[in-house]
């Protein structure tokens, strides 16, 4: 086990590096930030001063050096837009944020565990192709577009829930509904796979012989192994759930991370930007490094195949 | 691609209770022909779309770019106040929905095709360096890959759009640059398995150089997953430009784009439903007979295919 959890951490610091390095070149590589802080009518001495004051005539690697020893202490530089400090401005639209993802989540929860153990259970009945039916047009359907259907249904023409805001239960209800919607279907084919899978096993056939109400061998024999490979690709799809949370957020203007993000480009915000993707990769890591340690806990098999 | 061989006593003896699961065996096949003939009709409504979008000069009703102020935010022909003239209604200065939906095919057909051809080729060629040589090559290119899959792919193609700036070659760059880790990791994973195969080790034994195996005979191999996973991925790749344009940083107006018209179609939802509904309806139709001309693809090529 420990080797496991070393082997995922290396992993992990290999990976912030990674995504710190992107960060660190969508702006310094790509764009130049003083073009994009001086006016245009600038002289060019202005502009040689300001790149010397902000470190910019260095070597790129030491520019990286600094950036990275900064960011490690939460020091993203201030927000060029607004006078604060992008660490402080992202850490606060964080909690919408974690909280639509894990209203999301269990809005997929709902509706693929009951549609996934009954398809797998009534294998090729025309429940089983109703299911699947449903779950293709699901994944094509774009989340922001299902949104703003939401959105005209039932906030411009049925008045009974808010188009946008945050803060009441009633505000959680379309933007979980839609990034559960988005989630759904491939949650309910792992979970079709995986009871059918267990089903078949031999310890089920056991559960069955000693009597087992048939509920009770789906529940409590079935079904329990049968989430393994439902939280193991789940937690490696968070990244994406994270994704379609940001573009849930901009459909229904909750103030999230993602719609700080957005407007930070608009205004070429970049140290905004940088710190809230990093922050993000950072928080989808740490999701996967547990999801691992989880899952090799339960399965030990992992443990040694990885 | 089993190797065929004369059936042995164990095999002849294992068809006997198999005769028992004939039915199910039944109902397989025809769920596969079933699934085909999806794919079937699923290929020709995207023929269609596709005619739609590119003789859109030829068959569109109108200018899609042509102002008509008087008739602005008018509803759908069916609809009361709707005209002829107008089948899907206009937008808020006026333009034919239905001639922009025509030409927004055009953008996002191009940007899906060309991105996955980028994704696919940068994709191919990492995941056969990995599969083939292994060892350090085989860590590093992994190690990227999962960068880049743990990331939010939205959130990086945000990120480079807003420093390169919006247009329909950035797009299709930054799309494709970011879309190809899942081509390699599942061409790595065929090639681990590949490599190991009794003809590529006969190859090896006479002496051919590692570009003609690779060529002759792993790439060959290759052909029907990356097909499958290219189609499948174009549909990824038109919901995401859809949902950039959407956001005002992809394919800027007026030039119509599916994404864009829902995104200005989404200020006049309060009464104009009809213009950020048929651009988005556009996007699902396209993406949904794409995936089942993708999943039909995947059963008739290579039924075990699995990712």
């Amino acid at each position: 086990m420990r080797r496991y959890i070393a082997r995922q951490l290396v992993q992990l610091v290999v990976v912030i590096l990674g995504i710190s390095l992107l960060a660190f070149a969508i702006l310094h590589v790509l764009g130049d930030p003083v073009l994009l802080l001086l006016p245009q009518n600038a002289g060019k001495e202005e502009f040689e001063r300001y790149r010397h004051l902000l470190g910019l005539d260095r070597p790129l690697y030491v520019q990286y050096w600094k950036f990275l020893s900064r960011a490690v202490l939460g020091d993203f530089g201030k927000s060029w837009y607004a006078d604060t400090s992008a660490f402080k401005l992202v850490l606060e639209r964080m909690p919408p944020t974690i909280y639509l993802t894990f209203a999301g989540l269990l809005v997929a929860l709902l509706i693929a565990l009951p549609l996934g153990i009954l398809a797998a259970l009534k294998r090729h009945s025309w429940l089983d192709s109703l299911c699947t039916a449903v779950a293709v047009a699901g994944q094509a359907a774009p989340i922001f577009w299902l949104g703003i259907m939401l959105i005209i249904v039932f906030a411009v023409r049925l008045r009974v829930l808010p188009a946008s805001g945050y803060g009441t239960w009633q505000n959680f209800l379309m933007p979980a509904f839609c990034l559960g919607a988005a989630l759904a279907p491939i949650t309910m084919r792992l979970v079709r796979s995986g009871v059918i899978e267990v089903m078949s096993l031999e310890f089920i056939k056991t559960a069955r012989a000693k009597g087992l109400a048939e509920p009770m061998v789906v529940v409590k024999h079935a079904f329990r192994n049968a989430c393994i490979p439902v939280i193991t690709v789940l937690g490696l799809q968070f990244g994406q759930l994270l994704g379609g949370a940001i573009i849930t957020e901009t459909v229904f203007a909750w103030p999230g991370v993602a719609t700080l993000t957005v407007e930070s480009i608009r205004n070429q915000d970049f140290p905004v930007v940088q710190c809230a993707v990093i922050l993000l990769a950072l928080l989808i890591v740490t999701v996967n490094l547990i999801v691992d340690l989880i899952v090799g806990f339960i399965d030990p098999r992992i443990r040694a195949g990885a | 691609m089993k190797a065929m061989s004369a059936p042995t006593k164990i095999e002849l003896a294992e068809i006997g209770p198999a005769r028992v699961e004939a039915p199910d065996f039944r109902r397989a096949t025809l769920r596969r022909l079933l699934r085909l003939r999806w794919g079937l009709g699923a290929a020709g409504v995207l023929l269609l779309i596709v005619a739609t979008s590119a003789f859109a000069p030829w068959m569109a009703p109108h200018d899609p770019l042509a102002v008509d102020i008087r008739h602005r935010l008018s509803p759908p022909a069916w609809m009361e106040g709707g005209t002829a003239q107008h089948p899907l209604g206009t937008d808020q200065v006026g333009r034919d929905l239905l001639a922009r939906m025509m030409y927004g095919g055009r953008v996002s057909l191009v940007v899906g095709v060309g991105a996955v051809l980028i994704a696919a080729t940068i994709g191919v060629s990492l995941g056969l360096g990995a599969g083939y040589f292994g060892g350090g090559t085989d860590w590093t290119i992994m190690t990227f890959v999962n960068v880049m899959l743990t990331f939010p792919f939205v959130l990086l193609a945000l990120a480079v759009i807003a420093v390169l700036g919006p247009s329909l070659v950035n797009m299709i760059i930054v799309l494709g640059v970011a879309g190809w880790p899942i081509y390699a990791r599942v061409v790595r994973a065929e090639t681990l398995a590949i490599r190991e195969r009794e003809f590529v080790l006969a190859g090896r034994a006479l002496g051919m150089s590692h570009l003609r195996i690779v060529a002759r005979q792993i790439i060959p191999n290759l052909v029907s997953v990356i097909v499958v996973i290219a189609t499948l991925q174009v549909a990824q790749v038109i919901i995401l430009e859809s949902f950039l344009s959407f956001l005002g940083l992809g394919i800027q107006p007026p030039t119509p784009a599916w994404g864009n018209m829902l995104g200005e179609g989404r200020l006049y939802m309060l009464n104009s439903w009809w213009i950020a509904t048929f651009p988005g309806l556009a996007i699902f139709l396209t993406t949904l007979v794409i995936n089942l001309m993708g999943n039909a693809l995947r059963d008739w090529l290579d039924p075990h295919l699995k990712f």
